[in-house]
């Protein structure tokens, strides 16, 4: 039970409870749709984008208690940050959730609850699906992004 | 030589001739491996079965003592391999009651078997405006190879629906055959539901319409006895590797009526009688549809695999497993938030399930902590999910080893998920 409780710690539990920013944002302008073939988690992700810093984010979709924690922590980084600062934010929470390195947990806040994902291989890319996501719609794609 | 008899009370069978699935258990040496320090309980089983000693025995004697191509040299190795591998063709032929040798090809798995025939049967027979019919329920192998011939050839797919119990919708299915109708594609048993189809019943309706019938029963050899004959069925396709045989082989049974009117599959060699560069002449049924050397060790397997189920008796373990599923079925009815998916009657095998407030990916995981191994996600058929209104489900399919303490610990297994989630 301890090993599991590292992967499904309490505010993962939560925010999969009561996931924050979950809602269509009207006004957006930005969006992708993310999905993982592996197990049908589906996120759809609005942001609104003013001179270059995210004023605004939001998601829809169904997944796991990873994939919506994740999305559901994601989007409350998001306000405020620049497109670069989410670039670099990526690279780090994809470097945490893949075991490559442990970010100093100033960088990434309460992302570091996801720590326990490099433990479950498989579970790697229901953390990262949101933020694949996020980058499509940084990147203007309207590609359905895919983690297989 | 033993005789089956003996086999067969080595194999399955106590002292008082019940059923011994301990004994059972320990003819398969995957068994006995631990999962994150726990003791496995495999009830991934609609995925692939674990193989018994026997068939890991044949295949590794072929490899150590009898490697050899097959069908062309004329020395001791390639008789003896060419015999083996032949005779499994008959073990498979008489396993499924088919008429003639000649109908059985030996492909890469059910997957091959139904795309060789939406290519072959699909080039002779599918015209402009065609139809094939399939059902709702079916896996993607079964879908995709029908979308791939319909785009090509500018037929039709048309979709039989099933009820909320997943069963096939039979009338409706009959309301859709048509004289367009150029195949039928029915799963014999659904990979996600465990619903079994009446399959004879389907025939029937098809054939008085002039249509034939090609049958999936990748999830079907395995639980419950299978004759071609009286099903009349016009193709029928398996795996070996989920009936206790190897992976990468599998089996297409076709009426040779058909088989002799379609074009070969793939060309090369082994499926011709001669060559010259004006004209080729094919081989006869059922090398035609071989071409090239075939995975001869797994064919070799997929003959001991039919000798296994054969000792054991497919009876027995269609009682067996049918007495399993039941004690399961009350068992997750039982916990607070379960919801079975798939309740048609006289299921067999496959208890695919949801859990209240959590995904069925989360399901996996933990239950895998404890040893545990399931499906978990769409299973292939990703339109069943659909028309349930759910992403996936968490799917345990049971197999002739398992025991009722698996199940138990399966049930206990989902109390600590809830524990987890609580």
């Amino acid at each position: 039970m301890s090993d599991l409780r590292e992967l499904y710690q309490e505010v993962i539990l939560d925010h999969h409870k009561r996931p924050r920013n979950f809602r269509k944002l009207e006004d957006a302008n930005r969006h992708a749709e993310g999905f993982n073939p592996l197990c049908g988690d589906r996120i759809l992700l609005y942001l609104r984008i003013e001179d270059g810093v995210v004023r605004d984010a939001g998601f829809e979709g169904s997944g796991c208690a990873i994939s919506t924690a994740s999305a559901s922590l994601m989007t409350e980084m998001l306000k405020g940050k620049t497109e670069a600062e989410l670039e670099a934010l990526f690279e780090k929470f994809h470097d945490l959730v893949t075991g490559k390195s442990m970010p100093d947990s100033s960088s990434i806040g309460k992302l570091a609850v996801f720590s326990g994902v490099r433990e479950y291989p498989v579970r790697v890319k229901c953390a990262i699906l949101a933020w694949h996501t996020l980058r499509a719609a940084l990147q203007g794609s309207l590609e359905k992004v895919a983690t297989e | 030589m033993k005789s089956t008899e003996e086999i067969a009370s080595r194999v399955s069978t106590a002292a008082d001739g019940s059923y011994d699935v301990g004994r059972i258990r320990r003819g398969f040496p995957l068994l006995a491996e631990k999962v994150h320090g726990k003791k496995l309980v495999y009830l991934d089983n609609a995925a692939t079965t674990q193989k018994p000693q026997q068939v890991i025995d044949a295949m590794m004697r072929f490899y150590t003592s009898g490697c050899s191509n097959v069908h062309r040299g004329v020395h001791l190795l390639s008789e003896r391999a060419t015999a083996t591998y032949e005779n499994a063709r008959s073990k498979v032929r008489r396993f499924i009651n088919a008429r003639d040798d000649g109908e059985i090809v030996f492909v890469r798995g059910a997957t091959e078997a139904i795309n060789l025939v939406a290519s072959s049967f699909g080039k002779a027979h599918v015209k402009p405006g065609d139809e094939i019919l399939i059902t709702g329920m079916e896996h993607h192998s079964n879908i995709v190879p029908w979308q791939v011939l319909c785009e090509e050839r500018g037929a039709r797919l048309r979709v039989a629906p099933i009820n909320l119990r997943g069963e096939l919708l039979v009338e409706e299915y009959e309301r859709l055959l048509n004289p367009r109708t150029s195949l039928v594609a029915v799963t014999q048993v659904s990979n996600a539901l465990g619903t079994v189809n009446p399959v004879r019943h389907i025939v029937e309706m098809a054939h008085r319409n002039g249509t034939p019938v090609l049958i999936d029963g990748a999830q079907a050899v395995q639980h419950l006895r299978v004759d071609v004959q009286a099903l009349d069925c016009d193709f029928y396709a398996f795996s070996g590797h989920k009936m206790y045989g190897p992976t990468g082989v599998g089996v297409l049974y076709g009426k040779e009526r058909w088989l002799e009117s379609m074009p070969p599959y793939q060309g090369g060699g082994d499926m011709i009688t001669s060559v010259t560069f004006e004209k080729t002449v094919y081989a006869k049924l059922p090398h035609k549809f071989e071409a090239g050397t075939p995975d001869i060790a797994g064919v070799i397997g997929l003959g001991a695999a039919v000798d296994y189920l054969e000792s054991v008796g497919i009876d027995s373990i269609s009682e067996y497993e049918h007495g399993l599923l039941d004690y399961g079925t009350g068992l997750l009815e039982a916990v607070p938030g379960v919801r079975i998916i798939g309740t048609a009657p006289g299921k067999a095998s496959v208890l695919s399930f949801t859990l209240e407030g959590v995904h069925p990916h989360d399901v996996g995981t933990i239950l895998d902590q404890e040893g545990i191994a399931i499906r978990t996600g769409h299973h292939c058929a990703q339109p069943v999910m659909d028309f349930f209104r759910i992403p996936a489900t968490a799917r345990a399919s049971l197999a002739l080893y398992n025991t009722r303490e698996e199940l138990d610990s399966l049930a206990a297994g989902l109390q600590k998920v809830a524990e987890v989630f609580s």
